[in-house]
């Protein structure tokens, strides 16, 4: 197992860092077209992202968990053609079954005879759906606005400072529960909904922090010099600067908002039926503990595309850190 | 610090007016207790109306909030909209089994944590390094309610097999036994176990980190230099000031300790305050719902305070004015 978050780990084999030249000497990506190379700071921050590329590629535990993901979401993804059996078709000649490859049940069957295999690879479906889906708007939310609160200062700031502490000083599973409960019981989209509302304000912060600190730097005044204006400099120069916290911080939120649907939807305000959901589905364990395959199955999958979620987000995060330039063996 | 602890209490103020506004408008607008009395053909208009005027109901939600802070102030939170029952004597009660539960916990896992954070630091990349860094791994990634419900399905399934009771799978206590009962331990000792893993995954981890950050810098190799003994350096020495960091984790973990503590108090049915909100929130019940979120909201306030003035206390480079 490597070692994702040492801070300050000394350089193991001593070798100095790989030497980045400002300049043309980087062979060009294919799929970038000819506007990077309109200055001669886009290539530099892609020599730059060359070399996480290959830092994330290296990382090995990163690299095993991403095939992991990879398959577990893919099955999810084409649930409907892996499952041997539709989610809730009812057997009631094969109640509370063991697994057993007789029938193909390889999960068992849970109370009234559905195949649980089916459920849960349906329920990774609507896990992914929720993660990815709440991950995707909760970023582009908080971007845009830590952006804007960062760049410009003033009222918008002020109004995401007070939200940020609104949001700190409340207990976040009761506020969800609370807005689930109200609103978003029911389908997968409005409970991610609710989710993505919650979310974006982490990221919103750290967004905020760069560009705060950013839009002081000369290659902004120069920018400004040579005329360009107020969205150009914050989308296209310093933005680039905020992506390794942003896709850090999104990548964990996908693990963060599955645990969080899971835990919602265990506790009957979340996902309902008919859509199965992992959380959901461990209900049925709980009503059934001598039936260790109702409980066993849900959970370990939750377990299994949380760990390797977050590690992929170490693994991320080793990568992109622009201080480290250390090529990790 | 007198003028900092006033200035943040003072802050947290309108924070907490405002963010208890937000949720009461929310409520209120999402959801109508009177639902079921007007789908039931027995209640007559008259007495809609009446037990609308009673609890205030037919008033702008401005206006209800008012009322509802004057009955946290006078009325000690008011009563239930469901039961019509004073709410303080139920919040009280699952206030002091949740801290019970809490306080136990977050200690082990405090203790624990530490002492391993500790270990794994010294001996980095050893075999034991790497088993916690695992378990904690795990325990980031296992949800709440999952390892909850391993443990309590472990301990029905011996109870049913052996016909041992060594830990109880549910509620508080059986009657006629006190707070500090041999039985009311068996009965928090799975629901203690539950928030006591998480924990620890959290602070395991975060003291490792710290102490790694200390243990590389000049002072330590001083300290090292001048010939103190390796106890001494790592004990007085690293650990003190790594131990600075994981105090304000562990009050930001306060409100994520909350959240656990209701997830798991569901799964055990233990009649604490996380628990009592899950069934008031299942039921609507506004007063009920705003009391616990009000009660929590407060002590998350006051955790983070104390994390800020022990944080300035301890480490004389920070200065607050």
């Amino acid at each position: 197992m490597t070692e994702p978050t040492t801070p300050a780990a000394p350089d193991d084999d001593g070798v100095l860092p790989p030497v980045q030249t400002i300049g043309g000497t980087v062979a060009a990506p294919v799929g970038l077209g000819d506007a990077a190379y309109e200055a001669g700071l886009e290539v530099e921050a892609r020599s730059q992202w060359s070399y996480a590329r290959r830092r994330f590629l290296r990382h090995r535990l990163a690299m095993g968990s991403l095939v992991g993901l990879i398959l577990i979401f893919g099955a999810g993804g084409i649930a409907n053609l892996i499952a041997p059996y539709a989610f809730d078709q009812i057997d009631l000649n094969n109640v509370l079954h063991g697994p057993t490859t007789n029938g193909q049940h390889y999960f068992g069957t849970d109370e009234i005879g559905r195949d649980y295999f089916s459920r849960v690879i349906y329920g990774i479906r609507t896990s992914e759906t929720v993660g990815l889906f709440v991950a995707g708007v909760s970023s582009t939310i908080g971007l845009i606005i830590g952006a804007f609160a960062g760049y410009y200062g003033g009222w918008l700031d002020n109004a995401l400072m007070r939200l940020t502490d609104l949001v700190l000083t409340l207990p976040a599973l009761a506020i969800l529960l609370t807005a689930a409960a109200l609103l978003g019981q029911g389908s997968q989209w409005r409970v991610a909904v609710i989710l993505a509302l919650f979310f974006w304000t982490g990221l919103a912060r750290i967004v905020r922090g760069v560009f705060l600190s950013l839009r002081e730097k000369e290659y902004v005044e120069a920018a400004k010099a040579a005329g360009s204006g107020d969205l150009r400099i914050m989308f296209r120069h310093i933005l680039p600067n905020t992506l390794g916290p942003v896709i850090v911080n999104g990548t964990l939120s996908v693990a963060a908002a599955i645990l969080v649907e899971a835990a919602l939807s265990f506790l009957g305000f979340g996902i309902k039926p008919p859509t199965p959901a992992l959380g959901a589905l461990v209900v049925s364990g709980q009503q059934n503990p001598q039936k260790w395959w109702l409980t066993i199955f849900p959970g370990l999958t939750i377990v299994l595309i949380v760990l390797c979620i977050n590690f992929i987000g170490d693994g991320l995060r080793d990568a992109l850190d622009p201080t480290q330039r250390r090529i990790r063996a | 610090m007198l003028t900092y602890i006033t200035r943040r209490i003072l802050y947290s103020i309108p924070v907490l007016i405002v963010s208890t506004f937000l949720i009461f408008s929310f409520v209120s607008l999402a959801g109508d207790p009177r639902a079921n009395m007007l789908a039931n053909p027995n209640f007559s208009a008259i007495t809609y109306k009446n037990l609308s005027h009673r609890y205030h109901l037919d008033r702008p939600i401005p206006i209800r909030y008012g009322y509802w802070v004057k009955d946290v102030f006078t009325n000690k939170l008011g009563v239930s909209l469901r039961t019509s029952q004073p709410i303080w004597p139920d919040i009280a009660r699952t206030l002091g089994h949740s801290a019970q539960v809490i306080f136990i916990a977050e200690l082990i896992a405090m203790i624990l944590g530490i002492a391993v954070g500790i270990f794994s630091a010294i001996r980095q990349y050893s075999l034991f390094d790497y088993f916690f860094t695992s378990v904690s791994f795990l325990g980031y990634a296992m949800p709440t309610f999952w390892l909850a419900l391993l443990l309590q399905i472990l301990f029905v399934d011996i109870y049913l097999k052996w016909h041992v009771r060594i830990f109880y799978t549910a509620g508080l206590n059986n009657p006629g036994y006190g707070t500090w009962s041999l039985d009311r331990l068996q009965h928090i000792a799975l629901p203690v176990a539950t928030i006591a893993i998480i924990s620890f995954a959290l602070y395991s981890r975060y003291m490792r980190a710290s102490m790694l950050d200390v243990i590389n810098t000049d002072y330590v190799r001083t300290a090292r230099a001048k010939g103190l003994s390796e106890w001494h350096v790592v004990m007085r020495h690293v650990v003190r000031n790594a131990m600075i960091p994981i105090l304000t984790v562990a009050a930001l973990n306060f409100g994520g300790v909350i959240g656990g503590a209701l997830i798991t108090e569901s799964v055990f049915t233990l009649d604490g305050m996380g628990y009592y909100f899950v069934q008031k929130l299942g039921q609507l019940d506004l007063y009920a719902v705003m009391a616990y979120l009000l009660i929590t909201a407060i002590s998350i306030i006051v955790f983070n305070l104390i994390a800020d003035v022990l944080y300035g206390y301890l480490d004389p480079r920070i200065r607050y004015d």
